[in-house]
């Protein structure tokens, strides 16, 4: 639909016209990707330590490996959190990344995702290279006991992703993660 | 009700202090000041003439009023404190307006041309001096009735205050339905006062960033709808798509070059490390502008296109830095007071700078003037305030904040005196982007 929208001027006694044309905005939704499905990336995160193990689609070999480390806590733990503003991986967690190094580098064509976060503060931009420092941070320090590089994929989610919604910090301790996502 | 066409709605809310405020029903919204200027100026917004022998398909007048008093320099009449009702400049009796203290007063009629089809004449006086600021005469269809009453207003603005008014403009922003871990994000255009909310893009994945091109005429935005950060710019009328930008790792922060054939935007290395290069959206070629270990991001165009500002860690915490893309050499520094000073937007014309800048962990936003960079002001209150967005005419600062846990938007004039919320009904909205002056 076309709207036309002409303006005439009216001061003192001259008339001046002057006309532009415009077409009424029609706003479709896009074809591609107007819903896109969630997808499966969120499997194996949440929570904190203790955590019990997410089944993996298709990939029995990874399946195979997790389950053989059945009952062991460290390798349970799919989750690393952060104090504020630090991408510094906390002692606490030296087990939890020495078991899951263990496990990829048993197992060599296991391939995990780190999903970097931050919480809700700051500036949604800059959140996004602090989740990226804190997923290289476990990157850096899985490759130090041997896992291979081609093994590890990593992504921000910035403060886009929390895991706990609320303005406090008991919320933005457990948005501050990484999340160790095996990939089937 | 379909979420997918949701309203925004402004509250009112009196805080001590206030001089002066207005409450306006506008059909679905009421419009409410946290602060107005204390000198607004006072004008009457007289209703309009309906077409003869019919109902008026639009109360232009109320949605004139709304815009006026929404900038908070202007306070306007209540109607039913009008004893009299003209329509032109011949039936106002100006005497009996001064007494009512109005320093303006606006008068019109609609006359129906044809069926769907109306003139809007109108008139604005000086009610002192009795004479006519400006007449117009607006031809639209019903449909355009409510935008023809913002360029109404637009030029009442312009013709009062001296500035080019921004009614009749458009915003985009990004609502976040739902609860995690099942959240639906949009990317959604408005009018500027928030009506006519349309969605343009829907994920289950995180969308960022939305920025307008400097026609108007797209959007640049990030979507995770590929379980990775890719950028993608969407052409408004049609909806149609172009995956720009699914390089390995972040793909961020775009931003146009004020001449629309580029994008700055960030992008990593293996290691994770950020930093900004310029794609050359014709030929596709990218053009490395930072190099340093830091995080390096948010850029955004100066308005002459030669320099870049950005978001630096470089040297500890985040600082905005400027960086000449003609002479290259080092980034200079902009901001040095506090820890933290991050995503720089540069006003219209050139002459200034609003970040986000956090003083006692509240994230709040500032200004700093960018002749005298001694001169950052923090403009807002809040502890969540961030992605601050300029008005095409610079005059007012759209961001996002939070309010009642929940994400809002808000606005500021830039001289901080005025300020106003805007909430949605629901879900939470953020990542405001004000859009250009229309050419429609």
């Amino acid at each position: 639909m076309k709207r036309t929208i002409a303006m005439t001027f009216l001061i003192g006694g001259a008339l001046l016209l002057a006309a532009c044309h415009g077409k009424q905005a029609v706003v479709n939704q896009p074809t591609a990707g107007s819903v896109v499905p969630a997808g499966g990336s969120t499997s194996g995160s949440a929570a904190g330590s203790g955590t019990s193990m997410t089944p993996l689609a298709g990939g029995s070999a990874a399946a195979a490996a997790i389950a053989n480390e059945a009952n062991n806590a460290p390798l349970d733990t799919r989750v690393i959190y952060f104090d504020f503003d630090k991408s510094e991986i906390k002692p606490q967690y030296d087990d939890v990344i020495t078991a899951h190094a263990r496990t990829l580098t048993a197992n060599p064509t296991l391939r995990i995702k780190l999903e970097g976060n931050t919480d809700e503060r700051g500036t949604r931009e800059y959140n996004i290279g602090l989740g990226e420092r804190r997923a290289q941070a476990v990157r850096s320090a899985l490759m130090l006991q041997g896992v291979a590089d081609a093994q590890i994929t990593t992504i921000s989610y910035g403060a886009e992703r929390p895991a706990v919604e609320g303005d406090n910090e008991a919320a933005w301790s457990k948005n501050r993660r990484v999340d160790m996502v095996y990939m089937p | 009700m379909n979420e997918a066409f949701r309203r925004l709605r402004f509250l009112l809310l009196l805080t001590a202090g206030c001089v002066s405020f207005a409450s306006v029903a506008n059909g679905e919204f009421v419009v409410q000041i946290t602060r107005g200027q204390d000198n607004a100026i006072p004008i009457a917004v007289v209703p309009f003439a309906p077409p003869q022998g019919a109902a008026a398909p639009f109360d232009v007048a109320a949605l004139v009023a709304h815009d006026l008093d929404g900038s908070g320099r202007f306070k306007t009449m209540d109607r039913k404190d009008m004893i009299d009702q003209p329509h032109t400049g011949a039936e106002i009796a100006f005497d009996d307006w001064r007494r009512l203290n109005n320093d303006y007063i606006l008068v019109g009629r609609l006359n129906a041309v044809a069926a769907n089809r109306y003139d809007i004449v109108f008139w604005l006086y000086n009610v002192l001096t009795r004479q006519p600021l400006l007449g117009f005469q607006i031809s639209t269809d019903t449909a355009g009735l409510r935008l023809a009453s913002h360029q109404l207003a637009d030029k009442v603005f312009q013709a009062i205050v001296g500035i080019r008014g921004a009614f009749a403009t458009r915003i985009a922003y990004v609502s976040v339905l739902g609860h995690v871990p099942r959240r639906t994000y949009q990317l959604v255009v408005a009018d500027a006062d928030g009506a006519n909310p349309r969605v343009i893009m829907q994920s289950a994945q995180p969308l960022m960033s939305p920025a307008w091109s400097p026609d108007g005429t797209r959007l640049a935005y990030v979507s995770f709808e590929d379980h990775q950060p890719s950028i993608y710019v969407q052409v408004l009328k049609s909806g149609a798509r172009r995956l720009v930008s699914d390089a390995a790792g972040v793909n961020q922060a775009p931003a146009w070059s004020p001449d629309g054939r580029k994008l700055a935007l960030t992008l990593s290395n293996r290691a994770g490390n950020l930093d900004i290069f310029v794609l050359d959206l014709a030929t596709k070629g990218l053009t490395r502008i930072t190099h340093d270990p830091g995080i390096d991001t948010e850029p955004q165009w100066s308005p002459d296109g030669k320099s870049l500002y950005f978001t630096s860690d470089r040297d500890g915490g985040p600082q905005v830095f400027e960086k000449s893309l003609a002479r290259g050499g080092r980034a200079l520094r902009l901001t040095f007071a506090g820890s933290y000073n991050a995503r720089p937007r540069v006003s219209p014309d050139g002459s200034q700078l609003a970040f986000v800048t956090r003083e006692h962990g509240a994230y709040r936003i500032a200004t700093l003037d960018l002749k005298n960079h001694n001169g950052m002001q923090v403009l807002t209150k809040g502890q969540f305030d961030v992605s601050p967005s300029y008005a095409p005419n610079g005059a007012v600062i759209l961001y996002a904040t939070r309010e009642r846990g929940r994400g809002v938007l808000a606005l500021v004039s830039t001289d901080g005196r005025v300020q106003q919320t805007l909430m949605a009904t629901v879900g939470e909205v953020e990542e405001p982007a004000w859009g250009p002056f229309r050419s429609d």
